[in-house]
């Protein structure tokens, strides 16, 4: 499955469109990490913690979008898009869209 | 007394240790941004021409950084006068430039030559985000161009 966030592939001919597809997760840092972060709040500096669980969960989210584009019958998904929100006190939301294309050799 | 003394404390200790990590970390910022400067990043949409036979990925680059609170109480005396807050602009920057690093480092292992239609995605995190500015978090992603090994 071609990821891309550009509107045209390179080397490839957009056979079909076949409409947006979507991942979204949620995701909560366990206590630990919030009272790591506290700490660092004092001091400064990466979070790595958070890093790592935003990032994670950025795949998943990708994994899913990838999941529905493959139950389109889809082989790219291009004009990728990041959003991220954070909807609680401790969670997040990583949403991620983009648009289920065919393409084909040139 | 003692709430005095621990604000103090903790003053002091934000601006030590936040000075440090923010005079180390612009240290292998520029470091890295010398190593990574042949992999080009470029917020154009579309590419020209000569990458019409390249392969192409997402490839993101994200971190999360925290303010001290030194700058946390420089911040918010700066809200009743006005102004400039450079405390959190070197924040925001040593973010971005950190993200966009990761980002080259995940094309340089692709072996990728440029990236294209870079974008850029900034959010608050943690508890904190009611109450002002506790952490950031910069995404950065774009389209690496791999050249493939049958197109020359």
């Amino acid at each position: 499955m071609l990821i891309s966030n550009m509107e045209v592939v390179p080397g490839k001919r957009i056979t079909q469109h076949l409409g947006m597809v979507q991942g979204s997760t949620v995701r909560a840092k366990h206590a630990g990490r919030d009272i790591m972060a506290g700490f660092k709040n004092i001091f400064g500096g990466e979070l790595k913690g958070y890093t790592e669980l935003l990032s994670e969960s950025r795949e998943e989210a990708i994994e899913r979008l990838k999941q529905q584009a493959a139950a389109l019958g889809a082989n790219a998904v291009i004009n990728v898009r990041f959003s991220t929100s954070s909807i609680a006190a401790g969670a997040s939301e990583i949403f991620v869209y983009g648009t289920a294309v065919t393409v084909e050799d040139r | 007394m003692i709430e005095l003394i621990v604000f103090l404390v903790l003053l002091a200790l934000g601006y030590g240790f936040g000075r440090l990590s923010e005079s180390r970390h612009y240290r292998s910022i520029f470091q890295r941004e010398q190593a990574l400067r042949s992999i080009a990043v470029v917020p154009i949409k579309i590419p020209p021409p000569e990458y019409l036979r390249h392969n192409s990925t997402l490839v993101s680059g994200s971190v999360v950084i925290s303010v001290d609170y030194f700058k946390t109480v420089v911040a918010s005396l700066r809200n009743i006068f006005g102004g400039r807050v450079g405390a959190y602009e070197s924040l925001l920057d040593r973010a971005r430039r950190e993200a966009i690093l990761r980002m080259q480092e995940e094309a340089r292992e692709l072996g990728a030559e440029t990236i294209y239609n870079v974008k850029y995605e900034t959010s608050r995190i943690g508890e904190n985000a009611a109450k002002g500015l506790g952490s950031v978090e910069v995404l950065a992603y774009g389209t690496a161009l791999i050249a493939c090994p049958d197109s020359k």
